[in-house]
């Protein structure tokens, strides 16, 4: 298949020059301050301690969430654990629970959870099913004749785990991570409360403060060049060996992994991790419901909030799937400098903070479309910058394992690029595709700080209406808004594991 | 297998859903010459925000709708939206955020009836923007921990080796900058530069009012810095976060007894001056300043001479230190907060 597929490129191109708006914003602050005074700003002790801070959570949550992640994506996928599918699905709802949520949470649960071991564990609880989700896909989906060769071929079960399995799973431990990673550079609510301070924190505290716009902007700039770090680790840690197969392997039931005398201890294990990702969020915010004086329910404001929210978070996820298609296409399909450059520069947006993505669409709009100024259309462009990385790692992981000979016989038999795109590409991506655009919906669902700048004036969602309240100590009144963010975040979060079931190969 | 046609079912709804979305935006669009319906920028509490423009509209029949934020997101939004703005009246709950917007001159000059009915102090010294509700700074602090003889009678004292641990603040938020620049006003350089010195070593950060409040009252830092209408709202809610504390009011002139005023101001770019002028003339008079006083937010009021809720202090027993509103929260104190380390 040799077709330039121009209309993909510009799609893509479109997707990363999007990404490019925050980014441009803070090069442009960066140089309107002035180099003697960006490097005042940049080299002083406190940034020293923000990055310390920073790194030291990305690699702690990351690293936890790996090991947390692959071992219960292979305890539900891989052992007889009594209610296996049951757990899978629980391991996956903590998506459904907004981080700032959890927090507050945890820390009216246990009030020294705060600093550094406060923030790895509401991180890790809250992110963990970023790894989980796709490690179980790659388990349940992948052949395992693979592993019965290798064990023919004299190797170990363990010794056919790490290299066979293991180099299997690679790129979906690498995609999970990397996102746990980008969300903790942009993380601002849960990290707030607990008191542990990073670069995206203290961004926001600068832009409490009257004068420090500047200041702001160089924090952003270094915070920018972490996400490459991060960007350059992902592309050498995934590896390029290829994943795709043309047949289907063979259908056959396997027996699990028994677990023998640790089956109790690892039903305790599930079961605790389940409590502290699951049941202390939700027992708090019952706990609001009830002791708050300031409980009263507005069911009319209840509904349009709900329904706002649902609405914008299912258009977002259609148009950020449908934007981000083309940049896996060509980052899978077309591999080279140009594919690598778009699909890389579409993952920026999602390590800024909402802030400065927001204000920089504010300076753009309001001059080039002032039309679209505070419109829907807007906003939902600024959650397609923000959140383009959750789709975009489902979609490449989906792609990867389409086998491009099928594409190539569809336009050897005459089908034009469009059509070989619209009717084998894309079904073969759905389910990849609705993971990524479940994920877009539960973003959206939780998103604060772009929605208040950006949306039209007078909209609430349940994430403004719960803001409120909650700034102002009403717990009571706050708790029906989390809880309805919880409840309609469900079906997205069980869409997530029938991904899992329904397993990742065609 | 993929069903022939099912892709193109796929790329046909996504094309939907856009068009549908840019229709939607399109039937929301710009009202029409007549509409007199004013924007509100409201950093004030929701609550509150709500109840001041209901009452409004029911005594003048100008519709308003409300778009609710933070002091500091809005105040940096209309500085980024310029003469573009499509708002006609911004409320703050803190000074700063005014003169952040004053700065830009994007403020049109308040009416004079409306600025007599707010002391001057209360008020921005260029006539720009005027004072809609007022809170004072108090120590929260534990009883069981901290028996009330043993606080200091300075909150400049939080800064001595003694304290160490046991004072909580929050220095990322508005509201503590207006704090420290009352002490800059109040004490000079160099005693304010030695008193965040100390406060980073001795403090513990939280990030908001409400957060410090907990910790005192849980007993995790005996004593902390806050605004007073934190503590009379939780302890009207449940005293959840509140019942094992106390407030200690500065009556001495202390940078403790720091008074922080909530501004309105009218854009100079909006397009109904007139509505615009007549909501803040409501908020600043008798009928505003009512609906603050009967409202659950327990700010003190500032205009018409209408008295403070009386679940509070009363005002006239505050006497807060004197300091000019203008001068707080200049780029020198955000470069004192930096260099101490605390931003």
């Amino acid at each position: 298949m040799t077709a330039a597929a121009p209309l993909r490129v510009v799609v893509a191109s479109l997707a990363a020059l999007l990404a490019l708006v925050p980014v441009g914003y803070v090069v442009v602050s960066v140089v309107v301050v002035g180099p003697a005074a960006a490097i005042d700003l940049v080299w002083r002790p406190r940034v020293g301690e923000l990055l310390v801070n920073t790194t030291v959570l990305v690699l702690a949550t990351s690293s936890a969430c790996i090991v947390l992640g692959t071992a219960t994506a292979w305890i539900t996928e891989r052992t007889d654990l009594p209610g296996a599918p049951v757990w899978g699905a629980l391991f996956a709802a903590p998506l459904a629970i907004p981080a700032f949520v959890n927090s507050y949470a945890w820390v009216s649960v246990l009030p020294g959870a705060d600093g550094f071991v406060g923030a790895l564990v509401v991180t890790t609880m809250s992110y963990f099913p970023f790894v989980h989700l796709p490690v179980a896909a790659v388990l349940r989906g992948s052949d395992r004749d693979h592993e019965d060769v290798a064990r023919a071929l004299g190797l170990s079960p363990r010794a056919a785990a790490v290299r066979v399995v293991l180099p299997a799973l690679r790129p979906a431990i690498v995609g999970g991570a990397l996102l746990v990673g980008l969300h903790l550079l942009a993380e601002f609510g849960a990290l707030a409360l607990l008191r542990y301070p990073t670069f995206t924190t203290a961004i926001y505290d600068q832009f409490q403060s009257t004068f420090a716009g500047p200041a702001a902007a160089m924090l952003a700039s270094v915070l920018v060049v972490l996400c490459l770090v991060l960007l350059t680790a992902d592309v050498a840690l995934a590896g390029r060996a290829r994943q795709a197969r043309v047949g289907a392997g063979a259908a056959r039931r396997r027996a699990r992994t028994s677990l023998g005398a640790a089956r109790a201890p690892a039903l305790v294990a599930v079961g605790l991790l389940v409590a502290a990702a699951l049941g202390v969020p939700l027992v708090s915010v019952a706990r609001w419901m009830i002791t708050g004086s300031s409980t009263t329910i507005d069911p009319a404001a209840l509904a349009i909030a709900t329904a706002t929210s649902i609405g914008l978070g299912l258009v977002a996820a259609a148009v950020t799937t449908a934007l981000t298609l083309p940049v896996a296409w060509l980052a899978i399909r077309r591999p080279g400098r140009f594919s690598r450059l778009v699909e890389r520069t579409t993952h920026l947006g999602n390590a800024l903070p909402g802030i400065v993505v927001a204000l920089a669409l504010v300076i753009v709009a309001i001059r080039v479309v002032p039309g679209l100024y505070q419109t829907t259309p807007l906003l939902i462009t600024a959650y397609a910058i923000l959140f383009m990385p959750l789709a975009l790692v489902n979609l490449r992981a989906a792609l990867l394992r389409v086998p491009p000979e099928l594409e190539e016989a569809a336009h050897g038999l005459g089908s034009r690029p469009g059509a070989v795109l619209a009717r084998v590409t894309v079904p073969l991506l759905a389910r990849g595709a609705g993971a990524g655009a479940a994920l877009v919906f539960l973003a959206v669902s939780t998103e604060l700080t772009a929605t208040l700048l950006l949306a039209p004036t007078g909209t609430a969602t349940l994430a403004t209406e719960f803001w409120g309240p909650a700034a102002a100590v009403s717990y009571g009144a706050a708790a029906p808004y989390a809880l309805t963010m919880i409840v309609i975040s469900v079906p997205a979060a069980f869409l997530l594991t029938r991904q899992v079931h329904a397993g990742a190969g065609p | 297998m993929p069903v022939p046609g099912q892709g193109v079912w796929f790329v046909r709804m996504v094309l939907a859903v856009l068009a549908s979305t840019v229709l939607l935006a399109a039937c929301g669009g710009a009202p029409g010459p007549e509409d007199r319906t004013l924007t509100l920028y409201n950093a004030q509490h929701e609550a509150l925000g709500r109840l001041w423009v209901d009452e409004f509209t029911r005594q003048t029949g100008i519709p308003v709708q409300i778009r609710d934020g933070g002091d500091f997101e809005l105040g940096n939004q209309l500085v980024a939206e310029g003469a573009a703005s499509p708002a006609d009246v911004f409320l703050t709950e803190n000074s700063p955020a005014m003169s952040l917007v004053s700065g830009a001159n994007l403020f049109a000059p308040v009416d004079g009836a409306t600025r007599a009915q707010v002391p001057p102090q209360y008020s921005s010294t260029r006539g720009d923007w005027v004072g809609i509700a007022a809170r004072t700074t108090v120590v929260v602090y534990n009883p069981a921990l901290l028996p009330e003889g043993q606080l200091p009678d300075s909150i400049l004292d939080f800064a001595r080796p003694e304290w160490q641990g046991r004072v909580a603040f929050p220095p990322g938020g508005a509201d503590f900058q207006a704090i420290v620049s009352a002490v800059n006003a109040l004490n000079g350089d160099a005693a304010t530069q030695q008193w965040l010195a100390g406060l980073k070593a001795n403090g513990r950060v939280y990030q908001s009012n409400t957060a410090t409040m907990q910790a005192v009252n849980r007993g995790e830092v005996p004593a902390g810095i806050i605004y007073h209408y934190y503590w009379y709202q939780d302890r009207a809610e449940a005293g959840a976060n509140s019942a094992n504390t106390e407030l200690k009011f500065y009556t001495n002139g202390d940078a403790g007894g720091f008074l922080s005023v909530s501004g309105g101001g009218v854009l100079a770019s909006s397009s109904r001056p007139a509505e615009a002028q007549q909501l803040l003339a409501f908020l600043a008079g008798v009928p505003g300043q009512q609906v603050l006083a009967r409202s659950e937010n327990l700010e003190y009021t500032v205009g018409a001479g209408v008295p403070a809720n009386p679940a509070l202090k009363p005002f006239s027993e505050l006497r807060p230190p004197p300091v000019d509103l203008s001068t707080l929260n200049g780029p020198k104190i955000v470069g004192m907060m930096q260099q101490a380390g605390l931003l």
